[in-house]
């Protein structure tokens, strides 16, 4: 496979010619933040955490589905990057309802983990504090909706991982939400085959087991890569 | 330099900014030494009073009377420091906000979930009425500094008003910037 040679923020790296900006940056200890990113399954590019300045283009890019190109030169983290990261984390935190002190997650939250890293004490936008379900019908797991970023981890894992196809994105803009099926309680679900993949998945605490309490909500992501490795590669490393 | 006037008040939240606050155990002698409680529930002053340096603001802003005494607050005092996640965020206060106005909130608890006697209490000039929405204390008043946590721990308090006390900008590091 051809190597491209690239610069990420002043570093000279070679990389292959498949590969993505992120992919590139992490293999050489350069660190981008991501959320909707999830090792093993494809990329959307949805939380626009990732967004990097490439040398010759005005726009912003999102690593994690930007290819490395021959003399492409990346910054990954300047004084404009880091002020619109700010500014995602706080939109996310607007848009939905995120009190972490009683959150399954606190603790173990990516999202809380970013602002924490990306220096953010106090959301400067409006709350929506919009009004949403908590689907509690399935017997082991239980969907907080005011919790969920849409980062549609739980989507790409149910149906490329799994194969099962039960969750999805429903509606636009501010009132998408992810369904299970067609719409339906998730413990009606006749697709979902309760692997809980969705739940390893999740970033925030959307969606959890059954019983966990605050902060109890831990997980083990090393289980999704494990089973696409094994399956990709034929290699069961654990 | 002169002894620090510090306030400290608690808005609309659970006083457990405050107990944390007590945590701070031996320092509190070592704040004592350089700074004045002149407004505070641990103190038995009636007014807040003027020309405050610091003040902790626990809680969000949840009836009529908060939004009162932000504003005077806000006047009379330098430095206004939204302490924990309450006034931060709205946080466990603010749950309510999705339910709609303060009537259907009042409606929820004291009508809907009511076993016996349901009846909204109403006894005007003691009981404030509520704001419709909850607001974190910077959607009313600007904020100098924020001192998220829920309850901010006391090493986190310490490490705010030490620089304070020596008239510098605070700095808070990622893990003391922690929401819960």
């Amino acid at each position: 496979m051809a190597a491209k040679t690239l610069t990420i923020d002043g570093q000279m790296i070679s990389a292959e010619e498949n590969q993505t900006v992120l992919q590139a940056a992490r293999d050489h200890d350069i660190p981008i933040p991501t959320l909707c990113h999830l090792e093993g399954v494809a990329d959307v590019g949805a939380c626009r955490l990732c967004l990097v300045e490439i040398a010759g283009t005005p726009k912003l890019l999102p690593a994690c589905v930007t290819r490395v190109a021959e003399g492409m030169v990346v910054t990954t983290n300047s004084e404009r990057l880091r002020n619109y990261r700010r500014m995602i984390l706080e939109l996310l935190f607007a848009e939905r309802n995120h009190p972490c002190a009683v959150c399954v997650s606190n603790g173990h939250c990516e999202l809380q983990a970013l602002a924490m890293n990306h220096g953010m004490d106090h959301v400067r936008f409006e709350y929506r504090h919009p009004r949403l379900e908590l689907d509690l019908s399935h017997r082991l797991f239980g969907m907080d909706h005011n919790r969920c970023i849409l980062c549609s981890r739980c989507v790409r894992v149910c149906w490329t991982i799994e194969g099962a196809g039960t969750k999805s994105v429903a509606g636009r803009g501010a009132a998408s939400r992810i369904v299970t099926d067609l719409n339906q309680p998730w413990g009606e679900s006749t697709t979902c085959t309760a692997c809980g993949k969705c739940v390893q998945s999740c970033p925030t605490g959307a969606l959890f087991y059954k019983g966990a309490t605050v902060g109890e909500m831990q997980r083990d992501r090393d289980k999704l890569e494990y089973i696409v490795t094994a399956r990709e590669k034929q290699q069961w490393i654990v | 330099m002169d002894r620090l006037k510090l306030a400290t008040v608690w808005l609309g939240g659970c006083s457990g900014c405050h107990m944390s606050f007590l945590d701070l155990d031996e320092w509190l002698i070592e704040l004592h030494r350089r700074a004045d409680l002149v407004y505070s529930p641990l103190v038995d002053t009636k007014t807040y009073p003027d020309h405050v340096d610091v003040v902790l603001v626990e809680g969000a802003l949840c009836n009529t009377d908060h939004l009162d005494m932000i504003r005077i607050i806000r006047n009379r005092t330098r430095i206004l420091v939204a302490f924990g996640d309450c006034a931060v965020t709205g946080n466990v206060t603010a749950l309510r906000n999705p339910l709609g106005s303060a009537e259907s909130v009042l409606q929820c608890a004291y009508l809907d979930n009511a076993d016996l006697l349901a009846q909204v209490p109403s006894e005007p000039g003691i009981v404030p009425p509520l704001l419709d929405r909850v607001l974190p204390v910077h959607a009313v008043v600007p904020v100098e500094y924020y001192l998220p946590g829920c309850p901010p721990p006391a090493d986190r308090i310490r490490a705010l008003l030490a620089r304070l006390l020596d008239g510098q900008t605070p700095q808070l590091t990622a893990s003391q910037i922690k929401f819960g």
